[in-house]
């Protein structure tokens, strides 16, 4: 029949995970639409419209989805779900609140953060923080699947689709939008980066956070850490990289004063190439790092600026 | 205001899971099991609205087999009034999870319920979202902080891209993140309190749910293994090793 993609985005820019999700979606089932809920959100419409392999772009432009809460936007999603075969979201936080209500009101279980499509109905999943990879089947009902994006190769931007208004549904007024506190940087946000460097516990306070900061800024890399090092307020949470975190995957992840915990772990070892810094030469880290240096991060970080400038 | 809480039994997050030689999951004999991290944070934050007189009872429950009563222990050790187990042995989905929960919401009548985001087995972050959607419920997934005041709750949720605030109307479903609280230890007298606090059981079947998975798992596998590459003696090696890898 068809596929729906929720699109992931701030009001301006579409999330480069929605294309990712595209390309999910184009191997379970065709044609694929995208929608595009928000408020003013016409830019987003146009963005998704250029993703190559879309057929539809439909938006849901109102004030109730302006901050994209799950309640409403379950309800949006479900008016339009007969439609489709299969529903997708990018395993955010958005899309982990709202598909879930979906499969539960369609009365659908929901396969979480696929990793591949082995066939329309076969996907593979990650359990136990990643230590151990399922095969499951979903046979016989509508599709309610988040996406793991770090998984999937981004769809070319080389589409012209159908961009369409569709009507927004009943809010069911149960929730409000309050406030939000988001971390600005200047730096790449985590999940699009191709350089991270991370911070752990390691780095033994917020102040000395600024020697990862002025490595990952001399990379034009994005700054990540691990569960210690928000726990400690080093860095605001939406830093974090690990199972319970975000999951990234890429060219080049540096970890620096990070033990390697099964948790944190799950959240990089996909990345391409990996770099440990570590005064303990046992550190599991090590185990997953291609090049590791056995060293204090507070000599390393100033020796690895000072080698950096040196071309 | 009565408290429900959902608590889950897991391989204990310390734990270095083997996945089974006939690859049908992972080996759950003689393995250390706890109650999910997240499911802890979520008693605590439950027990901790008792001690501040805004939560009248708090009551844990778990669906699972005999073995998931330990996890009620725990959560009743904690602080935990009373707790139900329904007994299954097997696999579950969430959504079971969430039908048989409903069902104990419409006995109980709890006007918050607090689970963990994610169960560290399955890593599925689903079941709370879901029972919000079949009772009708708001939830405050992934919360950092939660108020209750003037017969709403205020939830400080992390985001993508740091906090969100919003307000529910009661009652309410909420989920746990790592920075709510801090949980404590059971201290022993509590340990030994806890024994004499009822736990009652209770069958899927008493709820009306059929707990057959629709998913089928085909197979578990081990995780294509990283092979860890060398050691370096400096920086500056460092450097010049990724330059030659041309990643930098
Ligand atoms: C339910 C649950 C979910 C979790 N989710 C996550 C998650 O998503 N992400 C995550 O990261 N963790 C997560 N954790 C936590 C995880 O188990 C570890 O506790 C955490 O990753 C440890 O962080 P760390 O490596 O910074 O700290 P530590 O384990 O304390 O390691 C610090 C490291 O720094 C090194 N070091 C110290 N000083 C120096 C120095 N001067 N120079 C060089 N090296 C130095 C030490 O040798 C050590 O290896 C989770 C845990 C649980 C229970
Ligand atoms: N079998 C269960 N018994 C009780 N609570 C559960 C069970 N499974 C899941 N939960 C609750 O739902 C949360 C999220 O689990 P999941 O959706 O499986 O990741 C857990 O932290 C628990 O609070």
């Amino acid at each position: 029949m068809a596929s729906l993609v929720i699109a992931e985005h701030n009001g301006l820019a579409l999330d480069e995970g929605t294309a990712k999700t595209v390309a999910a979606a184009a191997q379970i089932s065709q044609p694929v639409h995208i929608l595009v809920a928000g408020q003013a959100c016409g830019a987003v419409a146009e963005q998704a419209a250029k993703l190559g392999g879309v057929e539809k772009v439909l938006v849901a432009d109102d004030a109730r989805y302006a901050h994209f809460l799950a309640e409403p936007v379950a309800e949006l999603v479900l008016s339009l779900a007969a439609g489709y075969d299969a529903l997708l979201a990018a395993a955010t936080a958005n899309g982990k609140g709202v598909m879930p209500r979906v499969a539960a009101k369609l009365d659908v279980p929901q396969i979480s953060e696929i990793l591949s499509v082995e066939s329309p109905d076969i996907f593979r999943r990650p359990i136990y923080a990643g230590n151990a990879i399922q095969t499951v089947e979903a046979k016989g009902f509508k599709k309610v699947i988040t996406v793991r994006v770090a998984a999937f190769t981004a769809v070319a931007k080389d589409g012209n689709a159908a961009i369409e208004p569709v009507a927004a549904a009943a809010d069911p007024g149960i929730s409000q939008f309050v406030s939000e506190n988001l971390s600005r940087s200047e730096r790449p946000e985590l999940q699009g980066a191709k350089i991270i460097v991370s911070g752990g516990r390691g780095l033994q306070s917020k102040d000395n956070f600024v020697l990862i900061e002025r490595i990952a800024d001399k990379l034009g890399a994005a700054v990540g850490a691990s569960r210690a090092a928000v726990d400690a307020g080093f860095v605001p949470n939406d830093r974090q990289v690990g199972q319970t975190g975000k999951i990234v995957a890429p060219e080049l992840y540096i970890a620096v004063g990070i033990s390697g915990a099964i948790q944190h772990l799950a959240g990089m070892k996909d990345s391409k190439v990996i770099v440990a810094i570590n005064k303990d030469e046992s550190a599991p880290i090590f185990g997953v790092a291609d090049y590791g240096l056995v060293a204090d991060l507070f000599e390393a970080l100033p020796e690895l600026e000072k080698a950096l400038d040196q071309k | 205001m009565k408290v429900l809480v959902p608590v889950k039994r897991v391989i204990d997050f310390n734990v270095a899971v083997r996945v089974k030689a006939d690859r049908t999951g992972v080996d759950l004999a003689n393995v250390k099991m706890s109650i999910n991290p997240f499911c802890e944070i979520a008693v605590e934050e439950a027990v901790r609205l008792k001690e501040k007189g805004i939560a009248t009872e708090v009551v844990a429950v778990s669906v699972g087999p005999q073995g998931a009563s330990e996890t009620l222990r725990t959560a009743l050790a904690m602080g935990a009034d009373r707790a139900i187990l329904v007994k299954h042995d097997g696999e579950l989905e969430p959504l079971t999870v969430a039908k048989i929960l409903r069902g104990v919401c419409a006995e109980e009548k709890p006007e918050l319920v607090i689970l963990g985001k994610q169960a560290i087995d399955d890593d599925c972050n689903q079941t709370g979202q879901m029972l919000a959607a079949l009772l009708g419920w708001p939830q405050g997934t992934f919360a950092a902080k939660i108020d209750i005041e003037g017969g709403r709750i205020a939830v400080t949720r992390e985001v993508d891209g740091g906090l969100q605030s919003v307000s529910l109307s009661l009652p309410a479903i909420v989920t746990t993140d790592l920075r709510l609280n801090e949980p404590r230890y059971a201290s022993l007298p509590n340990i030994m309190k806890a024994r004499k606090k009822p736990i009652a059981e209770k069958s899927v079947a008493d709820y009306g749910v059929d707990p057959t998975p629709r998913l089928k798992v085909l197979e578990v596998r081990e995780p294509e293994k990283r092979k860890a590459g060398g050691k370096v003696a400096s920086a500056a090696e460092l450097v010049s090793k990724l330059r030659e890898r041309g990643v930098i």
